[in-house]
């Protein structure tokens, strides 16, 4: 469990560090928290010839409000964001799923860019990107660009970044009013992935009719994985129990097809993602109404 | 009178250098010149090796050799039969040992092919990636059942057959049995296999210095006296040549007491062809397959009853599962076998057994050892025929117990020590009694129990008994001695991994002595500072190396007392030990330190009378005539999230007895320790292998292992039936917590879920298997 040589770059701006990928193009990674990183490479699954550490970069660390949506610089500890009153005001869900990820020392080295960048389908950054419409701001030497967060995800450990791009901001835009949100997730003890989990947005109109609703899972394809037909079976509802349990179910039978694993067989994790989808749609009813707790 | 130590709740002599980390365990040891290894382990489970190429591995920098089996010539022998198998009537036997190098086949993925040493540990795991081994893929054995098919392929080719052992042990006539019966009941249980998973891993430093000709071993191992004798011969030393340092050790559980592990062998070996200090610290990964792992049987169970709930017979017929090697013998298939009977009257019994190979890594007892099959086989039964005759679980188990009066109580088969099973004291009914009492039985089922299935919880309730034979021969010695200062030092052969010895052993020593446990210096585990002794197993510390403790410090104490008498001019009777001091009772002012008397037993000239001993020092030895049945019950609230099929453990309760307790605190400890380590193995804790024999979580990312928040506060108590057979009345406490864990959890499940007839009939369990059982269930309900 040691990893194979590499040679190791610490560059001072996000400038030199795009430099060095376009030097090395596939032969080399970002280093971010190494949370998923450095495990792979010690399993010598990832043998990367260089890492490019991103740690010294202090233009990549921060939280801020922009044009009304949330801003976060890529190096931004998965904690810093857990513990953020921005956060918490202007994007709540971002700030009710941290907790989830993994476990506080974790956290505490643990990027926002990293989780995003790895792409890892049992992963909540994702997940909860694809919900709130986020953007991923991609950088290389030539080039820069938005990538919406539906589109940056491609597939297992698959993004629409280029080896010598790098993900250098993600931009969260505000829920308009009368959104609700939820998050909630079922792992096999506290800090672990998840065998399921899922985040719910939902807009009500004027007359508390479902207008906008997200339902997007974790764990359950090769990466967040949108309910659609659910969702769209919420839209023009009244939202009562029926109604969400009917969206639950379809859910959990016709928008995932989830595989097993050793911990939660394709069977149980249906059940499991109808049990979530139940709960984070109610959830976020609740809260878009202004009836949570009642 | 100094107040008696032995008893007391004694905080540990060794926790202020554990804590402060200033222990030394085996990666600590850095010596100059030191080289590292690494061990190229094949991938696959079941494969012929056609050949090695080292693809000049051994010309890269920094490498210092690299070895096959070819290497090691006359060397290259399969490991020693550590158990040979005790005098069962009936039993075929084809023992197979593990190998330090694979040459011909690998028979378990994670089996060791090639060695690297080279500066630095990365640069030889870099060598491994050099090396390419040519293999044939064989199909690989790994379910029981498959294994004894005819056509099947074969672990041991020379064999014709997977079959390790079969061993079938009687007592009565279970055909009697039958024929008196008003129910039998018939089950299939099967227990599937764990890792220990210490949070040390093994690790050994091995340094042979040409000068002195001296072999010196640091190793992670609970029996270092056997590694020093096994050694010496196989290098061809003398015993006085080879030292074994078994250092503090986080945590041994069993599989560290596997002697001739290959790194063992290998590492012995390699310093004496280098002539530099190796080393070598298994990492997580390795630890998932080279160290031995426990647990996978089947049992085909048959229960004969009264309608009363009388138990009049059990016949089990079972596959064991031995892995790819069978170093230990028959151990744990006998410990099953035995310990099945458990706090219960059974007079028809017959048990058979059948040891199996498969392509999975080598299997040794791990804490409890064979004995959680035995009780989780004999508690279902109970259960299930309880549920069937419409008596409750605590009646059928009241009903049952082997009475106070009955001791010694005889089973008439034959123990993992080779002798007759026999119980040698107990007392079971109070212990459920205080069980009952501490969990709330009565108002858990009457109100608490009743009122939240009528909101939709799912809780239910358990309780389970179970022995545990403990603290076995042959034997362990111990050296007290008195030193100038007026401590105390003292020695056993015993390695230790965190049972607090230091302190327990101390505290039997202090009293006879008469000082502060704390003046005791224990030192356990060093080859150089004790030479004989068996080592650290079946719950056999206390019993075994605490008697011989106390045989040698009451020696001493003769010594001082006769010495003092002279001193003192008084007769011995008259005299006590207080505080380091002998003293007239009574009468301080006439005392004398044992410091003086200690320095007076060692005149550095003139004459002593002839046979005189110097020094205030005595050895005894101690074994056993046979073990001592501890006992125990454990009962448990569970809570099951309908939805997630997540449990938590709303209240545990222990009540356990161990004979006369030395330290309660200690005692407190290594119960709640086995109780978390059986909540793993009971719903976290499952080695997944594919049909090929790959291990699919060898990683602590996906091996569950319990968390602080997954075990609950443990609610205990303590009741003392002494052991008759050692002067302090002990029995072995080390293991008890694990034994009944899974029994424990199957039958709050049942009780659950009880509406649907669930029935619990395998551990592991996860939410996954629960929600599967609970789906299945239910669809026969309404089928
Ligand atoms: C015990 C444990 C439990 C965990 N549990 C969870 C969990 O429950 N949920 C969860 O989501 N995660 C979990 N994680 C993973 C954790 O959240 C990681 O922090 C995260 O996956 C990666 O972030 P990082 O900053 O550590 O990235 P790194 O590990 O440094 O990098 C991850 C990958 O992203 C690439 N990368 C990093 N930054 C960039 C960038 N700016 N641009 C382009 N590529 C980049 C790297 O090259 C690498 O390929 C767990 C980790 C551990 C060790």
């Amino acid at each position: 469990m040691k990893p194979a040589a590499f040679d190791y770059f610490a560059p001072g701006t996000v400038d030199e560090a795009l430099g060095l990928l376009a030097d090395y193009g596939g032969d080399a990674k970002p280093l971010a928290g190494g949370q998923s990183l450095v495990p792979t490479m010690n399993f010598r699954l990832a043998q990367p010839a260089v890492l490019v550490d991103l740690n010294g970069i202090e233009e990549l660390f921060f939280i801020r409000e922009e044009e009304g949506g949330l801003r976060c610089g890529a190096m931004t500890r998965q904690r810093s964001v857990e513990r953020s009153a921005l956060v918490q005001r202007i994007s709540p869900l971002l700030h009710e799923a941290m907790p989830h990820i993994a476990h506080s020392q974790i956290r505490n080295r643990g990027t926002i860019g990293g989780s995003l960048a790895h792409a890892d389908p049992a992963a909540e950054l994702p997940v909860l990107a694809v919900a709130l419409d986020a953007r991923m701001y991609v950088r290389s030497v030539t080039d820069a660009r938005w990538v919406s967060a539906r589109d940056f995800y491609m597939g297992l450990f698959a993004t629409a970044m280029l080896p010598e791009e790098m993900l250098v901001e993600v931009a969260f835009p505000t829920l308009p009013s009368g959104s609700g949100w939820a998050f909630d997730e079922v792992a096999r003890q506290h800090g672990n992935y998840a065998m399921c989990g899922a985040a719910a947005v939902v807009g009500l109109d004027g007359r508390r009719v479902v207008e906008r609703a997200r339902l997007v899972f974790l764990s359950v394809g090769e990466g967040p994985v949108e309910a659609e037909q659910a969702a769209a079976l919420l839209v023009g509802e009244q939202p009562n129990a029926e109604a969400i349990r009917a969206a639950a179910e379809t859910a959990a039978t016709q928008d995932i097809d989830p595989v097993g694993d050793i911990h939660a067989g394709p069977a149980f994790r249906r059940h499991l993602a109808r049990v979530i989808a139940e709960r984070v749609l109610t959830r976020a009813c609740e809260r878009a109404a202004g009836t949570e707790g009642q | 009178m100094s107040t008696r130590q032995f008893g007391q709740p004694i905080k540990r002599n060794e926790d202020p250098r554990l804590l402060a980390g200033r222990a030394l365990f085996t990666d600590d040891v850095q010596l100059a010149g030191m080289l590292h290894v690494a061990f190229l382990r094949s991938d696959l489970a079941h494969a012929r090796i056609r050949s090695i190429d080292l693809g000049g591995a051994k010309e890269r920098p920094g490498v210092a050799a690299v070895y096959t089996a070819d290497d090691l010539g006359e060397y290259w022998q399969p490991g020693p039969l550590l158990v040979p198998p005790p005098p069962v009537g009936q039993l075929e036997f084809h023992p197979r040992t593990q190998v330090p190098l694979a040459k011909d086949k690998v028979r378990h993925a994670g089996e060791a092919v090639a060695v690297v040493v080279a500066e630095s540990r990365y640069l030889a795991e870099d060598e491994l990636d050099d090396i390419f081994v040519d293999y044939e893929p064989l199909d690989a054995v790994v379910d029981l059942e498959d294994a004894l098919e005819s056509g099947t392929p074969l672990v041991h080719d020379d064999l014709g057959h997977n079959i390790n052992a079969r061993g079938t042990q009687t007592k009565g006539d279970w055909a009697q049995a039958e024929d008196a019966a008003d129910l039998v009941i018939r089950r299939r249980f099967h227990y599937d296999r764990g890792t220990a998973a210490a949070i040390e891993n093994r690790g050994i430093v091995a340094s042979w210095d040409d000068k002195s000709q001296q072999l010196t071993i640091w190793d992670t191992t609970q029996a270092p006296i056997a590694i020093r004798n096994g050694l010496a011969g196989m290098l061809g030393l003398s015993e006085h040549q080879v030292r074994v340092i078994a250092p503090f050790i986080g945590g041994g559980f069993g599989p560290k007491i596997m002697m001739f592990y290959p790194e063992e062998v290998l590492l012995a070996w390699a310093t004496l062809q280098l002539g530099r200090p190796l080393k070598w610290i298994e990492d997580r990964e390795e630890n998932f397959y080279a160290t031995t792992q426990e647990r996978g049987q089947v049992h085909d169970a048959t229960m004969a009853l009264k309608n009363d709930g009388t138990v009049l017979g059990i016949k089990d017929v079972f596959l064991h599962d031995a892995g790819a090697y069978a170093p230990y013998g028959l151990t744990l298939p006998i410990s099953s076998q035995c310990t099945l009977l458990g706090p219960y009257v059974v007079p028809e019994y017959h048990s058979e057994f059948t040891s199996v190979f498969t392509n999975k890594p080598i299997v040794t007892p791990y804490r409890g050892a064979g004995r959680q099959h035995g009780v989780f086989v004999m508690e279902r039964l109970l259960d299930i025929a309880a549920k069937e005759l419409g008596i409750d679980p605590i009646s059928i188990r009241r009903k049952n117990y082997i009475q106070p009066d009955q001791f010694p109580y005889s089973n008439e088969i034959i123990f993992q020590d080779f002798t007759q099973l026999t119980y040698d004291s107990g007392n079971y009914e109070p212990a459920l009694d205080r069980a009952l009492e501490l969990i709330g039985y009565q108002d858990f089922i009457r109100e608490n129990q009743p009122r939240r299935e009528a909101v939709g919880e799912r809780v239910g309730i358990s309780v389970v008994s179970y022995i545990e034979g403990t603290g076995i021969g042959p034997y362990e010695g111990a050296r007290v001695t008195v030193e100038a200062s007026g401590k105390v030092s003292v020695a056993t052969g015993v390695g230790t991994q965190g049972q607090g010895h230091y302190t327990s052993f101390a505290q039997v020593v202090a009293d006879q002595i008469g000082v502060a446990a704390s003046d005791v210096h224990v030192v356990t585990g060093d080859t150089d500072l004790f030479y004989w002794g068996a080592g650290t197993f079946a719950s056999r510390g206390a019993v075994v190396a605490g008697n011989a403790m106390h045989a040698a410090a009451t020696k001493v104490r003769d010594k001082i007392l006769k010495m003092a008498g002279e001193k003192l001019e008084a007769a011995e009777e008259d005299l006590e030990l207080i505080e380091g001091r002998v003293q007239v009772k009574g009468v301080p002012q006439t005392s004398i330190s044992i410091g003086e008397l200690a320095v007076e037993a060692n005149p550095m000239r003139g004459a002593v009378r002839p046979g005189t001993e110097p020094g205030l020092e005595a050895t005894e030895y101690y074994g056993p005539e046979r073990g001592a049945t501890a006992s125990g019950v454990h009962a448990m609230i569970l809570r099951v999230d309908p939805e997630t099929f997540l449990l938590e453990i709303e209240k545990y309760v222990v009540v356990h007895d161990c004979g006369t307790v030395i330290n309660p605190l200690i005692l407190e400890g290594q119960i709640q320790g086995g109780v978390a380590q059986g909540i793993g193995n009971a719903f976290y804790e499952q080695l997944h292998f594919d049909e090929n024999g790959a291990l699919r979580n060898a990683s602590l990312m996906d091996y569950l292992l319990p968390t602080a928040a997954d075990v609950p506060n443990i609610v205990s108590d303590h009741m003392e039936t002494p052991s008759p057979l050692n002067p302090l009345g002990v029995k072995g406490a080390g293991e008890a917590g694990a034994i009944p864990v899974g029994a424990l959890f199957a039958q709050a499940l049942d009780n659950a879920f009880r509406d649907i007839g669930l029935e619990v009939r395998e551990i592991p369990l996860s939410p996954n298997r629960l929600f599967e059982l609970v789906t299945e269930a239910s669809a026969r309900g309404n089928a």
